[in-house]
């Protein structure tokens, strides 16, 4: 807060040394400054219970990484005794743990790119995890070569549990996180290029949407308090997207990107910017 | 102020006292616009509150179009040099969506056109910025934005199917169309229009990103022209055939003129859309390669006109009259019967205001062609009486549909212009 009423009263003074009338400068600044006052006061935090708040999100991060531990042991296990079958029937679920809570990943340094990354989204002699065995499993339809990378998987996910329980988890981490989730979907879920061997897009983007919704109904009662239209209309957005996401539910889990089309993919990827445009106004409960 | 204005968010008083994007930089100095804008300046420009003001007034008066008004702009204003078109569908099927919609579109495009800063929330840290920025420090630019609704704006979703004018009539297929659905219809057109791209870009960035979760762009097409820098002259502009286009649009300046061919009257038929006007936009591919080589010779005969001035042919200036009936030694016309000019223009009595703009749109990748042609504007009182006959006259027997192809077809009812305090479409819903 000290930085930023400096810029504005720094800013000020560039206004009048500008605008070339120096006759009310004095009143005009102190007019200025007054305003500034008084914006600082509204913007002190809005929210009472933000330490409650954050909590929940935090034990949250925590269930999740807990579940995608357990899960990818599971998942390891079949790569490493070259069940490609189940291991191919256990990728895509295990990664949901992992994409409802991508966003405080990513703020854990190196974590995200040696869980996550994408094949040239790194050097070829760092490229490990997921989409590594990925691509073993669908293009080689074998689990020849990827064990170690399974082996290496487990512990990176044993870290990023390590680590997750010394997050202090932001207000901001978690309007923006949410914002982030969906902004994930938009860029690579939605044009399948997440998943480019196994095309298991639609499990990663409903679990980012998820981890926004979690987001979303933490913060809802208090969002509801100050802007109670913005509330709704987020409310009702996820409800359509929701809906137009369990169109492609195929058992437990989504159909193949594969199997989208064009008309469908536009559908989702509309809905989603319909619900990510109010969901970036959450920060209104942040103050100023 | 001090105290008056506890309760007063910043951004309330911006629109109390609209400095104009432009002022922004004039009035911080071209080096602390940045600092201003980023650190939330709002406030201090208020304490300048007597001196902006009047910056604001002059620097926009003589680059500014009124959007306010008994008319829409952007339909008898004189064409700007750029265009982006885009037509939205509806995602809502809720006419009080519509109606906050419409009301959100009037005030953001009233301060587009007056060249300052949409939205309430610009300076907050927490938040994305209300106005998306890029037209920041720019002047207006003569930027119009003008609504229409669509045929299927009245089907059964919002109960306004006997409020559908009779005017707003669905396009019969023409010989030659090659209608491609992804630059056909939309519930909803917008035309902005302004003499500079960044500028109307803005302008329907901002207006899609107002109605997200309301509606959704169907389909776009930005179109040039001639820029008035090129041409200080203001001549008719070239298309991208090389001829002029546009010579024979009637005088928009002769208002009873304008009440017989581009407004609705309010014995139309529909009393809402009276002092409104009907758009009929075709997205026309030139196919410039083959245009290219063909014979000067073929090509005026194809427009019935000369290519260098623009005149009928057989006569001397552009503004000559076109004599259809003027024969060759042989006895044969001058003005071929299947020439452009002369179908376009028939016996004179049919007549609509072409509004048209170029378009560029990279390559087709089937053909290694350019897709290149015509975004085909046009404003007319009755569809029925006026574009619709002369379209089929034209399809039918044009010798330029041999290098012409119409792959993309919109029909929109424009609204009547909206008086201050009211919104676009205000007589409708």
């Amino acid at each position: 807060m000290k930085i930023k009423v400096a810029a504005v009263v720094l800013a000020s003074t560039v206004v009048f040394a500008g605008c070339g009338s120096n006759n009310n400068n004095a009143d005009n600044a102190k007019e200025a400054a007054a305003n500034t006052t008084t914006n600082t006061e509204q913007s002190a935090p809005k929210v009472e219970n933000w330490d409650e708040i954050t909590g929940q999100y935090r034990q949250y991060a925590l269930d999740q990484t807990d579940k995608l531990v357990a899960e990818t042991d599971k998942f390891v296990q079949a790569v490493k005794s070259g069940d490609v079958e189940t291991a191919k029937s256990l990728y895509a679920p295990t990664r949901m743990y992992y994409e409802r809570i991508e966003p405080i990943a990513e703020a854990l340094g190196d974590l995200d790119p040696n869980i996550d990354a994408r094949e040239n989204d790194v050097e070829e002699k760092d490229w490990r995890g997921f989409h590594r065995i990925e691509q073993a499993l669908w293009v080689n339809n074998a689990t020849a070569g990827a064990e170690d990378y399974a082996s290496r998987l487990l512990d990176d996910t044993k870290t990023l549990r390590a680590l997750i329980e010394t997050v202090d988890v932001e207000p901001s981490l978690l309007v923006t996180g949410a914002v982030e989730l969906l902004n994930e979907v938009s860029s690579s879920k939605v044009t399948g290029e997440e998943e480019r061997y196994s095309h298991t897009d639609l499990y990663d983007f409903a679990a980012n949407v998820e981890g926004a919704k979690k987001i979303y109904e933490l913060l809802k009662a208090e969002l509801n308090k100050q802007d109670a239209e913005l509330e709704a209309q987020i409310g009702t957005s996820f409800d359509n997207l929701e809906q137009a996401l369990a169109a492609y539910k195929s058992g437990d889990g989504y159909v193949s990107y594969t199997d989208l089309k064009e008309e469908d993919t536009k559908k989702l990827s509309q809905l989603l910017d319909a619900l990510a445009e109010p969901l970036s106004q959450m920060g209104t409960i942040l103050g100023a | 102020m001090t105290t008056d204005n506890k309760n007063n968010q910043a951004g309330d008083s911006i629109l109390e006292k609209p400095i104009s994007r432009r002022d922004i930089l004039r009035l911080a100095g071209v080096g602390g616009a940045g600092l201003l804008l980023g650190a939330s300046g709002v406030g201090a420009i208020f304490g300048a509150k007597g001196s902006s003001a009047s910056v604001a007034a002059k620097a926009s008066s003589e680059d500014r179009i009124e959007f306010y008004g008994k008319h829409q702009a952007g339909i008898t204003t004189p064409a700007q040099d750029f265009l982006m078109f885009a037509a939205f569908d509806l995602t809502t099927n809720s006419i009080d969506d519509v109606r906050k919609l419409f009301k959100a579109w009037t005030e953001a495009s009233a301060s587009m056109a007056k060249g300052e800063m949409i939205g309430e929330v610009n300076d907050n840290l927490n938040l994305p910025p209300a106005d998306t920025g890029e037209a920041a420090g720019l002047n207006p630019s003569k930027t119009t934005i003008t609504f229409g609704v669509g045929p299927s704006f009245f089907d059964s979703r919002f109960g306004l199917a006997s409020k559908r004018p009779a005017a707003l009539v669905d396009l019969p297929a023409f010989g030659g169309d090659e209608l491609r659905e992804e630059w056909c219809g939309g519930d909803i057109g917008v035309q902005v229009n302004a003499n500079d791209m960044q500028t109307a870009f803005h302008a329907i960035r901002n207006l899609a990103r107002i109605a997200r979760g309301k509606a959704v762009l169907r389909w776009t097409q930005e179109g040039f022209q001639r820029t008035g820098g090129a041409d200080p002259k203001g001549a008719t502009p070239r298309n991208l055939m090389g001829f002029k286009d546009g010579t024979g649009n009637p005088d928009t300046k002769d208002e009873a003129l304008m009440n017989d061919v581009v407004w609705a009257q309010s014995g139309d038929g529909t009393p809402w859309m009276a002092g409104g006007s009907y758009m009929v936009v075709r997205r026309i591919r030139i196919r410039v390669e083959v245009w290219d080589r063909s014979t000067l010779g073929d090509q005026e005969a194809t427009f019935g006109r000369h290519r260098d001035s623009g005149a009928p042919i057989g006569s001397k200036n552009e503004f000559d009259s076109v004599d259809l009936a003027k024969k060759d030694e042989k006895g044969k016309p001058l003005i071929p019967v299947n020439s452009h000019v002369a179908l376009a223009r028939g016996n004179g009595s049919v007549k609509i205001l072409r509004r048209s703009y170029s378009y560029s749109s990279g390559m087709d990748n089937r053909t290694g062609q350019f897709d290149a042609g015509l975004l085909f504007i046009c404003y007319n009182r009755d569809t029925r009486k006026q574009f619709i006959p002369m379209q089929q006259k034209l399809g039918q027997m044009d010798a330029l549909n041999e290098y012409i192809v119409h792959n993309g077809s919109a029909v929109f009812a424009c609204f009547p212009g909206v008086r201050e305090g009211g919104y676009i479409g205000d007589t409708l819903l």
